[in-house]
């Protein structure tokens, strides 16, 4: 009964006439379009070293961004990222009153990001609890430890070799965390939308029963994707303190949200199963540029998180209301 | 097909009558001119197979569908559901197989949810409200509590609270669709008891079941369907269970089904003590390379529960899974499949497909490991899987990478299957394969089954359709309530046989 004479192309538009038409492309747009707004808007805006200082507004928060772009493409969410960022901080700063080295430090911060991702991955993927509740607890958990630990003092004193991470230059104004976010960016793009672990991730995002019943193994790859998150927030805890040079018990206090917006931002679905890295890394630089913008304009820092969140409910509402008209 | 002229008038008027009801869905007639009369104070036992018909006309009786053509009056007024409320305005009711009820909500307040008594101020009256409740319970002989939360109790008194629904509405038809699929027997008892006060109160039933010896306890009459079509009706102590049957079943086989020689070779899959703690017990039984078993038996008795445990997805509590002599541990899904065992799910929508993802990505889900280098996905491999695979089933489709979803539920199985094919497999495991999709993909399924099995697949198809039983089988397990009822083969495969096995009936 098989026959051959019906041939099912594999596709009927290119990637490249589906690229046009993508969510990136539009938001690239968005991004080139507050380029030039800013370099009309002020004159101090195309300048190579302010604009390398604009980069610090977004690539720590990209590189959690990255992981957590998988885990909601997989339909989890971790709002705990910036109270990991506490931990982690505190747990360097703890290491560095006893005089330990840079190299300790830095794998210190991996190591406590690494273990608050495992805690949630057991408590979501073991214990089969909603991922939102159990990184809303874990939010106030990991940072309250911060908090118990530091409360009003601060960690100072870290060795001078630690500042690379978050002060260093690779190259002429090239950060290290420049460096770093697009290696990352690099890294996630690949296991996103080249491996099969990626395919997997989507497979569940979309329907996780149906993945299950198509033999991927649902719990492992969603604890992996919760150790990444948990990795990558470590990451971002030695790089903003090494940044910021000091630890308080606030440190990236809200960031879980910027976060998020940054994924959303950069069409993934909030609801699981599409998005892509690119896109990702296109909204961290529109969220990026537009704080640089505001911020050579003088615009205090409450106003211009008015900006980010009509940027985020503009970007997201306006192709909709488009089709609406059109339809 | 003539339908054999209604019994002559009972006395009474009937309260509900059915003309000539027909309803058609995209490539089904799910209803074609059927006919149907409740009487007050009588109990009307609606009989059929699954896909006879009987949950459409429950879904027309309740105002949920609207039929395509023909008549519905109630005491000799024709009337039209155009919505739930409308059926229900007209004093018909329904108790389901799961009742459709709210388990935070108190059992006065689910009584009265709708039509609740009100106060002055045009707020509920909570304590009319209770009293009223209690009064219905306590006239059915209920036991319960109306201040009881709903989630607090067991599936039985749910049913009562169901039935207090019912009664408080004032409603003059009563459809009870398989109301004993989920009790025990003492429950079931205390239903018959209500069916009685219910009948006395003057009440028309509408009872559906496939249990033979209930429909024979409390029916006064029957109507049998069978394919969409009116059959038979009449008084239920003019016939006799075999009578029934024959009217259920008695067809022409109209489909045509691929012939086979079947070439049976040697055991592949060996299953020994499958027991879980609800669902079924005692599983064991054998298949071989070529050979297409088929596992009959009425919705709820234990079949696709089984099927999951065998692929991992559920634990059983015991049992033992050996593929050519040797034994494999199935914990999950993914271990099945690297055992050779796979799995085509009834739920196509939510187990079988990934329905927003192309379909060469649903195809390849599974089999990634052989498209990729070491973990890297290689598209033009993949495609080529997907295209081999889904041209071998004749698909159709745009394209490869159009999505699941925008299939038709027959291509959207071919794509189940493919996927499966494409890990090549040992054993396939097919539960409910040509449900809901059209005579053609059906067909289609049906010669790719068996082609399966030509090349040495050993194949189970669990169905409740009896003609794909017995046109596709070699060998038919029948299950009855988690057990292994019967194990047929040769002559012994016969409409009959099924049922009777399936249902309980014991040898005429």
């Amino acid at each position: 009964m098989s026959s051959t004479d019906r041939f099912i192309p594999d596709r009927l538009q290119s990637p490249l006439q589906q690229r046009l038409k993508s969510w990136e492309t539009l938001l690239l747009a968005v991004a080139i379009g507050i380029f030039i707004a800013n370099s009309l808007a002020s004159p101090y805006f195309l300048n190579a070293w302010n604009l390398s200082d604009a980069t610090f507004n977004f690539t720590e928060k990209a590189m959690i961004a990255f992981a957590m772009a998988l885990l909601i493409v997989a339909g989890e969410i971790d709002l705990s990222v910036a109270s990991i960022i506490a931990l982690a901080s505190t747990a360097m700063g703890a290491a560095a009153q006893v005089d330990a080295s840079t190299l300790t430090l830095v794998l210190v911060g991996l190591s406590v990001g690494l273990a608050c991702g495992a805690f949630n991955a057991v408590l979501v993927c073991g214990m089969g609890l909603p991922s939102i509740v159990v990184t809303i607890g874990t939010m106030s958990l990991f940072r309250g430890i911060s908090y118990i630990i530091l409360g009003d003092q601060a960690y100072r004193g870290y060795p001078t070799s630690f500042a690379y991470f978050g002060q260093g230059y690779v190259f002429w104004v090239i950060s290290f965390e420049f460096v770093l976010f697009a290696i990352l960016a690099v890294i996630y793009g690949v296991i996103l939308h080249k491996t099969n672990f990626g395919r997997a991730v989507y497979a569940i995002g979309n329907n996780a029963t149906g993945a299950l019943f198509s033999g991927i193994r649902v719990n492992r790859v969603k604890s992996i994707l919760f150790l990444l998150t948990g990795l990558m927030s470590g990451v971002a805890a030695v790089c903003l303190t090494s940044r910021l040079g000091s630890t308080r018990p606030s440190i990236g206090l809200g960031m879980e949200l910027e976060v998020v917006t940054m994924v959303v931002l950069g069409g993934v679905n909030i609801l699981g199963g599409s998005g892509t890295i690119p896109g990702v890394v296109i909204a961290a630089f529109v969220m990026g540029l537009v704080t640089f913008g505001l911020g050579l304009l003088n615009v205090p820092g409450i106003v211009m998180s008015i900006f980010i969140g009509a940027l985020l409910i503009g970007v997201i509402a306006l192709p909709r209301l488009w089709q609406k008209w059109r339809g | 097909m003539t339908p054999e002229s209604l019994t002559p008038p009972s006395p009474v008027a009937p309260v509900l009558r059915l003309d000539r009801i027909t309803k058609t869905f995209p490539g089904v007639k799910a209803l074609n001119e059927v006919e149907l009369a409740l009487y007050p104070g009588q109990v009307t036992a609606l009989v059929g197979e699954n896909g006879a018909g009987k949950s459409t006309l429950v879904k027309i009786l309740t105002g949920i569908y609207q039929p395509d053509g023909g008549a519905i009056t109630v005491d000799g007024t024709p009337v039209r559901f155009r919505a739930a409320q409308d059926a229900a305005d007209h004093g018909i009711t329904a108790i389901h197989q799961e009742t459709v009820l709210f388990d935070d909500l108190s059992v006065a307040e689910n009584i009265f949810l709708g039509h609740a008594p009100k106060s002055r101020f045009g707020l509920i009256d909570t304590s009319a409200q209770r009293h009223m409740a209690a009064e219905i319970l306590r006239g059915i002989g209920a036991e319960i509590d109306p201040d009881a939360r709903l989630r607090d109790l067991g599936i039985a008194s749910k049913h009562l609270v169901a039935i207090s629904r019912a009664l408080s509405i004032d409603a003059r038809v009563v459809i009870m669709d398989e109301p004993t699929a989920a009790l025990s027997h003492k429950e079931i008892h205390e239903l018959y008891d209500l069916v009685e006060q219910l009948k006395a109160q003057g009440k028309a039933i509408l009872f559906i079941s496939h249990k033979f010896d209930e429909i024979f306890r409390i029916a006064d009459r029957y109507t049998v369907f069978r394919d969409g079509q009116f059959v038979a009706e009449g008084r239920i102590d003019e016939i006799t269970e075999g009578d029934l049957v024959k009217m259920m079943v008695g067809r022409s086989v109209d489909q045509i089904f691929p012939k086979r020689a079947p070439q049976i070779g040697e055991t592949v899959l060996q299953v020994t003590g499958y027991d879980h703690p609800t669902e079924f017990e005692d599983i064991n039984f054998t298949l071989n390379k070529g050979e297409i078993l088929g596992f009959y038996g009425l919705v709820g008795a234990g079949r696709s529960e089984f099927m999951q445990a065998l692929f991992g997805i559920t634990k059983p509590s015991k049992g033992v899974t050996k593929i050519d002599g040797k034994i494999r541990v199935i914990r999950s899904p993914a271990e099945a499949v690297n055992a050779g065992i796979v799995y085509v799910p009834e739920d196509r929508g939510q187990q079988g497909a990934i329905r927003p993802m192309p379909i060469f990505q649903n195809v390849t889900l599974p089999s990634l490991a052989r498209t990729s280098r070491n973990g890297f996905i290689r598209l033009a491999e993949e495609f080529a899987l997907a295209r081999e695979f889904t041209q071998r089933l004749d698909l159709r489709a745009a394209s490869l990478d159009t999505p699941v979803g925008n299939l038709s539920g027959g291509n959207q199985q071919k794509v189940v299957i493919a996927k499966w094919l494409a890990t090549q497999p040992k054993v396939i495991i097919l539960d409910e394969p040509t449900k809901g999709i059209d005579i053609g993909s059906k067909a289609a399924v049906h010669d790719f089954m068996a082609e399966l099995a030509a090349q040495g697949l050993a194949v189970i198809m669990v169905s409740s359709e009896i003609p794909e039983v017995l046109g596709m089988s070699d060998r038919v397990i029948v299950m009855r309530e988690g057990r292994i009822a019967a194990e047929l083969e040769g002559d012994d495969l016969t409409p009959e046989t099924l049922v009777r096995h399936a249902a309980g009936i014991a040898e005429a």
